[in-house]
């Protein structure tokens, strides 16, 4: 275990200094991404862009540039060139909003993807099969922006039964924080829910076709029990491994649209102001705090997977 | 035979319907299993054999399948059992092991815990550590060394040989008065057949426990069954003792099954004889008799099914379906000094 963890943070940090590497170049080769440019103001004559240039460093050399940057970015000094704001109290801000979105709708997802495939898979064929069928097929091809505009438009301006946006957080009034998150909520969660329950009920009706469901029953088990406890307990192995890999991804900045459309003051939010304004400080940042939470998730989803399936083993230290 | 056999199968029919059509996978098959037997069902892959083993225990699940005809255990009839009173019969009255042992267990739960599951299904007042005590009990008397300590292993952590030796411990665990072997050595290497066959053997003995045995391997018959049926394309061609099987046999089929056993204690023949063509389709099975197109001595007649009938003088349970006369049979079967099938020489 302790090797398998060695292994992966090293894997980690060199994932995290590519990926930082490739945004870096990338921003440096956009055309008019010049930022002493941007930030001298509309009218600025060259002396004024000479100056900022100079004070701000981008005549010095793209790898030192890069170095600056990322000793910034852990000493929590890196400065937007936008707003001037710090860049990772801007991020800290955004956390709660985003992890609230993001929890919430990850618990939603997995409950109903799970409930909805289950019922799917042990009716397989009949009316309520064909139901959930519509409804995950909808979920997975309606984008996420036009379903959040949707609720948005029907159930707070016609109905005006949910705010349209805010945030309350959750230490301050937790039945606010829910109600004006669960519109975000159900948008974000709407697609993996379609996703996630079509993709555990084709992995339980190719488990019950295997030889030890037949000795299940064979051995008289009762038809719940041999669903539940060989048919989805078997089916769930892959299902865990894409909800891994889906909540780092989600957390990492994934939730950006659904942020947009519900004027949630997220991470995903600084993230879209960041590319519109070419801002790269916290287009680094965010890059980097997303990239972490994929890394990190993955190798969550390593351990849980040896967890569940004993056949797995982590590394080559393991017994 | 005792006046009410243990199990009684009678006019079994297992038909389903395909996108091709209807497909009658068992075909009218009857046969009686006393206290302590042990019968071979044999044939080729497809002859309906598993078909008619998974029906008994009601495990042929398919919303296209229809199931006819009567299946008893000690005169309750199991084919119109509710799903709830078939539970109480699986695993502890007829407890069913598979052809493999590799996928049969699950590979998520310990050894020790899938035999527990199977006693608390029938008795959920077994208290998993009594449960447990039970599951090494019965690993230990099916043969698995270190037992004690085996009964936390996964399924992986054991060999082919040691998982089949699970589920026969698994089948074991309510002392059922059946056990259905379903090619129970197909999956695993000669020397393990052997050890299973002669664990199944015992258990037999020493437990009186009645067993049938699916297989394709005559010479697995030979080690341990008291009666045979022979079962071709859904029917039951041949049904006899061991002995009235193996030295007089009276369906050709039969003579091309053991023909094609390879003899260590006979000449090797050029080449390891085979029945030359393959199973008729049993969506459009042959009129007449099923093995017609395969057999080198099909005459007239053979267009009409021949019934299962006795058809020879000294062996009134001895049946078969087959026009040929007795004589004639014995005659036909002799090739180069063996059983076997092959046409007579013009």
């Amino acid at each position: 275990m302790a090797r398998f963890i060695a292994r992966r943070l090293i894997g980690m940090v060199l994932v995290l200094f590519a990926i930082s590497v490739i945004v870096f170049a990338i921003f440096n080769v956009i055309p008019n991404s010049d930022p002493a440019v941007r930030m001298a103001g509309k009218n600025a004559d060259a002396q004024l862009i000479e100056n900022v240039t100079k004070e701000w460093g981008f005549d010095k050399s793209l790898p030192e540039q890069y170095a600056t940057t990322m000793k910034k970015i852990f000493t929590g000094d890196l400065i937007s060139y936008s707003s001037q704001l710090n860049v990772d109290e801007k991020i800290v801000e955004g956390i709660p909003q985003t992890f609230s979105l993001c929890i919430g709708a990850a618990v939603i997802w997995m409950f109903f993807g799970i409930l909805f495939g289950y019922l799917s898979a042990i009716r397989a064929g009949g009316w309520l099969d064909r139901v959930l069928t519509v409804v995950s097929v909808a979920g997975i091809s309606i984008p996420v922006v036009w379903l959040g505009v949707i609720l948005l438009n029907f159930f707070c301006y016609k109905l005006e039964l949910f705010p349209a946006s805010g945030y309350v957080g959750l230490t301050e009034d937790p039945v606010q924080w829910a109600y004006h998150l669960i519109l975000p909520w159900l948008t974000l969660a709407f697609i993996s829910v379609g996703f996630y329950s079509r993709v555990l009920r084709s992995n339980m009706l190719d488990a019950m076709n295997e030889d030890y469901v037949r000795t299940a029953r064979a051995k008289g088990l009762s038809e719940r029990r041999v669903m539940s406890r060989h048919v989805l307990r078997n089916s769930l192995i892959p299902i865990v491994t894409l909800f891994g890999l889906d909540f780092g991804a989600t957390l990492g900045g994934g939730a950006i649209l659904t942020e947009a459309v519900f004027s949630l003051e997220g991470i995903g939010q600084y993230a879209y102001e960041a590319t519109a304004n070419l801002d790269l400080p916290p287009i680094m940042a965010i890059t980097l705090f997303g990239a972490f939470f994929i890394v990190f998730f993955n190798a969550v989803v390593d351990v849980a997977y040896a967890y569940l399936d004993p056949r797995v083993r982590l590394g080559t230290s393991a017994q | 035979m005792s006046a009410q056999p243990l199990l009684s199968v009678r006019d079994l029919r297992v038909g389903f319907t395909t996108e091709a059509g209807r497909l009658q996978a068992v075909n009218g098959v009857s046969f009686e299993l006393a206290a302590g037997e042990v019968l071979a069902i044999v044939g080729e892959s497809g002859s309906g054999k598993s078909v008619t083993a998974q029906t008994i225990l009601g495990l042929t699940r398919s919303p296209n399948a229809t199931i006819e005809g009567s299946v008893s255990l000690r005169g309750a009839e199991l084919l119109d059992a509710g799903e709830a009173e078939l539970r109480k019969v699986r695993g502890a009255e007829i407890a069913m092991i598979f052809q493999d042992p590799m996928t049969s267990l699950n590979p998520v739960y310990r050894v020790g815990a899938q035999l527990v599951e199977a006693i608390r299904a029938h008795d959920a007042s077994v208290s998993k550590d009594a449960g447990r005590k039970r599951a090494i009990e019965l690993l230990d008397a099916v043969g698995i060394a270190d037992a004690e300590r085996r009964v936390d292993d996964y399924p992986h952590e054991f060999s082919g040989g040691m998982r089949q030796r699970a589920m026969i411990a698994m089948g074991l665990t309510l002392e059922p008065d059946v056990l259905i072997a379903d090619e129970p050595t197909t999956a695993l290497d000669v020397t393990i057949q052997a050890q299973i066959l002669r664990l199944l053997e015992d258990l037999n003995r020493e437990r009186n426990l009645a067993t049938i045995l699916i297989t394709h391997d005559l010479g697995v018959v030979a080690e341990m069954a008291d009666r045979v049926l022979v079962m071709y394309a859904g029917r039951v061609v041949e049904a006899g003792t061991l002995d009235e099987i193996f030295y007089d046999p009276q369906h050709p089929y039969t003579w091309g099954l053991l023909g094609s056993l390879s003899r260590l204690d006979r000449p090797r023949p050029r080449r390891l004889p085979q029945i030359s063509g393959a199973p008729p389709s049993l969506l459009a099975p042959p009129s007449g008799c099923a093995f017609r197109p395969r057999c080198p001595h099909e005459f007239g007649k053979c267009s009409s099914l021949p019934g299962l009938e006795a058809r020879i003088e000294d062996g009134p349970d001895h049946a078969d379906r087959c026009w040929l006369k007795p004589a004639k049979k014995r005659e036909l079967r002799e090739v180069e000094g063996r059983i076997g099938l092959e046409a007579p020489a013009a």
